[in-house]
């Protein structure tokens, strides 16, 4: 027993004790607790991360979990550059969210729930983060799923929150399915599950290909495009990309901690973990920059039009996960991770100060409906003009270095590179726009609500403005290990990086780095400004545009009508089956078809069936010892040939 | 002891031949007090094949196992009589043809 | 050739006793059996250098969970057991089948073929007394499912209280 199991012991041991005595003994002083498991955990995570930079990498087994025959299961933890980063995040993150749901929670009738889910949630992201075995990480992964799942629908009496945690749970199902099968055909093609023995024996896999309905499928790019399945699911990618804004139905601080800042972002790590398999695989990689790319721009153009200030920032938190996949799929694992960490702060910076502008405005989400807050809470509006200018890219923020870095990495890769360079460059600009659009609305100009609310608005208590303060301090300075060696930085994250990660050799020169920098940061602040004037100077001209483009307004108004595409493709077919096919004709018309046809058949057949439903426990038996017996016997003629 | 001396085989059809009496105990009897004891007969079967395993392997997880069949034995005996406490108070019944609300 | 003897006796005696276990009318008379069915195993235990397994079958299955039984058994109108039918009608079915499934246990079990042997010989064992030895596994390498299985017993205990106890 030494340090590291703690990191993730503690939540667990904070979850255990709120889960079981939280309703009738520690009540409203649940937070302690799960505080306390954080904090300790987050300084256990500091001293790991020091010894990491300090050079040392921490792998070791803990406990053997499964051992039948050769297929052996471990739990243990691998704690090097990329989990120590992670760690760092998560723990960080959850601390400061945890702190901040004091006050945002606060008399909720499920207040020791609500600190018990994040408990369990932060002990299921440090498994999935510091696991050193692909069943640990798939554990971790299913697990946070289903804290996800607990904690949208945690309003469970409103039905929108109990349907947006059920269709967050669906839709992970389907990426998840194919994750299982990677897992899966990793262990059979080389026999082990743990990172070491996958990533020591993946080259053996070269060049084999695999038939599937008689198309020859090369093995690596199959397993990678399988493990990315996954990702695309839990990280909320296309076509995967719908319940991450219906999750914004549970409780503010949770999708900040998880639908922002961590969970979702478990799609990056795993892909950045695997790094050995996609770098093996150049169509895999191609498919994860392609898609990372366009699900960034997909999703910053919904995020224009939309009203409900959450969506926004959760259409933006798609949109830079579809970045972080565009950086990965480039071969810039470094950057990804790199933007995942700063992204981390801003994101979960802008949630909470959305989550405070809510607490000020009793619930009301609708931007159109707020107007002139800045004077009310001035630190929620400092702290939020901080997030969104560090999200836009402005220099000497966080954002600007990672995105930087990103587009400058991608622009040197190649023709793929290029295009998705110039995809996220456009992105760049819509983010800009949108980030400015909420403060424009919200904070600026005259209050547009009713005389009750402006009665009622106020700045939000210590417990919230301070984390919102620390996150501020997070999303300025977090870039700063970044900084290239373009602006006389010596981009020290990079260089921690490689050892897992590697760096793609980059030829080009600094001239045209320069340019490519100078591109991004036009187009942050030409997105800045076309928002000031359209929503500050000239507020007519977007309410023109709507008119004169009303098909496009429309259709990013509906987000291209995935959910009703989703709704006529799947929902509505497999209930007409249900109803039209499985309960009329199979039911009606098959069955009772056959009934009426040859009844004395069915009559005698019947009367033999309804025998076996003799309510007798020995009856039962006696079917259970048949079955015994015959599969027995397929069993024993299948391995005697 | 000179256990090893009796081939592996003759613990294992033992074994079995008790687990299928075990086994047709539990299909034939009408008492539940006898189906459970038929069920404790099973467990024991499966103990006797697993120590004789363990004993020729020379591995002591089998014995292991035994120990926690054991365990397992002893909850699910002190339930299956609770409830067959809990029926006998309710329905005054100790034979399964005196339970079959479940008939179709 | 005494060892074969000795499992010899073991064997029909145990199959004796089981099948007096099922067949019995009074079920006071098929937990009796049952005893010395058990004290028959342990001693199979200990021929197969079990002692701690041996020790802990008689305490625990004919000194706990058989007085179970007979405690329950007293409940009953035993009067009424001695008239009643013992099998139900299909029994000639369930005992077909029984044997059926027996056949092809004797037949598979020539295909047994068994792994690699461990390191605890009867030497090693004896050297280091049984009990300890499997203590030393029971506690290390299944620490954590030793745990859970307490947690089934509290779970057991609390259970069986709950439904066996008086209504209101």
């Amino acid at each position: 027993m030494d340090k590291y199991v703690l990191i993730p012991l503690l939540p667990l041991t904070a979850f255990v004790i709120n889960i079981i005595f939280g309703k009738w003994i520690i009540k409203e002083k649940a937070h302690w607790i799960a505080i306390l498991a954080v904090l300790g955990s987050f300084a256990i995570a500091v001293s790991a991360f020091l010894e990491v930079l300090s050079g040392k990498v921490i792998n070791y087994d803990v406990y053997n979990w499964i051992v039948s025959g050769n297929f052996k299961v471990t739990v243990g933890f691998l704690i090097d550059q990329l989990t120590a980063i992670m760690l760092i995040v998560v723990t960080s993150v959850s601390l400061l969210v945890h702190i901040y749901s004091v006050g945002y929670m606060h008399g909720d009738g499920g207040y020791y729930r609500f600190f018990a889910y994040l408990s369990l949630f932060t002990f299921s992201m440090l498994m999935l983060v510091m696991g050193n075995n692909l069943l640990q990480l798939y554990f971790g992964w299913e697990a946070v799923g289903l804290c996800s799942y607990f904690l949208i629908g945690f309003w469970y009496e409103k039905k929108s929150a109990a349907d947006a945690g059920k269709k967050a749970f669906i839709v992970n199902r389907f990426g998840d399915f194919g994750f299982g099968i990677g897992v899966i055909m990793i262990f059979l093609m080389l026999g082990s599950l743990h990172y070491t023995e996958i990533f020591g024996k993946i080259g053996t896999l070269q060049g084999q290909a695999i038939n599937i309905l008689g198309y020859n499928v090369d093995l690596i790019t199959l397993i990678a495009l399988l493990l990315f399945c996954g990702a695309v699911g839990k990280s909320a990618q296309i076509p995967l990309h719908v319940w991450l804004p219906d999750a914004m139905e549970g409780p503010t601080p949770v999708s900040a901690l998880i639908h922002a800042a961590t969970m979702v972002t478990a799609g990056v790590f795993m892909v950045a973990r695997f790094n050995p398999i996609f770098n093996l695989s150049e169509t895999a990689m191609n498919v994860v920059a392609l898609t990372g790319a366009i699900t960034s721009l997909f999703a910053a153009t919904i995020a224009l039009v939309q009203n409900d200030i959450k969506r926004i920032v959760a259409y933006s938190t798609v949109s830079q996960l579809g970045y972080m996949f565009l950086a990965c799929g480039v071969g810039a694992y470094g950057a990804g991770i790199f933007h995942l960490y700063t992204h981390a702060y801003f994101k979960a910076l802008l949630f909470l100060g959305a989550g405070s502008v809510m607490h000020a405005m009793a619930g009301e989400l609708d931007i159109q409906k707020m107007g002139g807050l800045k004077k009310y809470m001035p630190v929620t509006y400092w702290t939020f003009l901080i997030a969104s200018l560090s999200i836009a890219g402005i220099p000497g923020l966080a954002g600007f270095f990672s995105k930087d870095e990103i587009l400058w990495l991608a622009y040197n890769h190649g023709t793929v590179g290029k295009i998705v360079w110039a995809m996220g460059t456009a992105v760049a600009a819509l983010t800009a726009f949108y980030s400015f659009r909420i403060i424009f609305l919200a904070f600026h100009g005259t209050f547009r609500g009713t005389h009750e609310q402006e009665h009622h608005l106020h700045e939000s208590p210590k417990a919230m403005t301070m984390p919102l303060m620390i996150l501020a301090v997070g999303a300025v300075a977090a870039g700063w290990v970044g900084i290239p060696a373009a602006l006389g930085g010596s981009n020290a994250i990079a260089h921690f990086f490689e050892p897992v990660l590697g760096h793609p050799h980059v030829t080009a020169a600094h001239e045209e780095e320069y340019m490519v920098m100078g591109i991004s940061i036009a187009a942050a602040i030409g997105g800045i400004f076309v928002s000031w004037i359209f929503y500050s100077l000239k507020p007519e001209i977007p309410k023109n545009l709507a008119v004169k483009f009303k098909s496009i307004y429309t259709t990013l108004w509906n987000k291209y009508y995935v959910d009703e595409l989703y709704d006529f493709i799947i929902v509505r077919p497999v209930k007409w089956t249900a109803t039209n096919i499985l309960v009329a004709v199979t039911d009606g018309k098959i069955i009772e078809g056959i009934v009426n046809g040859v009844p004395a058949a069915i009559r005698n057949f019947g009367e033999r069936l309804r025998k076996l439903q003799t309510g007798y426990l020995q009856h039962y038996a006696l079917s259970m010892a048949l079955g015994v017996f015959v599969i027995l016997t397929l069993v024993l003629i299948a391995k005697g040939r | 002891m000179g256990g090893a001396m009796v081939p592996l085989e003759w613990y294992i059809g033992l074994s079995a031949v008790i687990f299928i009496i075990g086994v047709a105990g539990f299909m034939i009897r009408k008492n539940i007090i006898i189906m459970l004891m038929s069920i404790e007969l099973m467990l024991n079967a499966v103990n006797i094949s697993l120590v004789a395993f363990s004993h020729y392997l020379q591995d002591l997880r089998g014995q292991v196992m035994v120990f926690f069949i054991i365990t397992v034995a002893a909850a699910e005996a002190a339930i299956g009589l609770a409830i067959l406490v809990s029926l006998f108070k309710n329905k005054a019944a100790v034979h399964t043809d005196e339970i079959i609300e479940m008939k179709g | 050739m005494l060892p074969k003897l000795f499992f010899g006796y073991f064997a029909i005696v145990m199959i004796a006793l089981s099948l007096a276990v099922i067949t019995r009318r009074n079920p006071v008379h098929s937990v009796l059996w049952m005893l010395v069915l058990f004290f028959h195993i342990a001693g199979l235990y200990l021929f197969l250098n079990a002692e701690f397994l041996a020790a802990v079958q008689i305490i625990l299955y004919a000194g706990a969970i058989l007085v179970l039984f007979l405690f329950v058994i007293m409940m009953f109108n035993l009067k009424e057991e001695l008239t009643a039918e013992r099998f139900i009608g299909e029994w000639p079915i369930g005992v077909a089948l029984g044997i059926s499934i027996l056949m092809l246990m004797f037949f598979s079990m020539s295909k047994i073929t068994t792994g690699p042997p461990g390191q605890y010989t009867i030497e090693a064992i004896k050297a280091e007394t049984h009990t300890k030895a499997i203590g030393k596994v029971l506690y290390t390498e299944y620490l954590f499912p030793f745990e859970i299985a307490s947690l089934i017993l509290l779970i057991a205990i609390v259970g069986a209280i709950v439904l066996a106890k008086k209504r209101g």
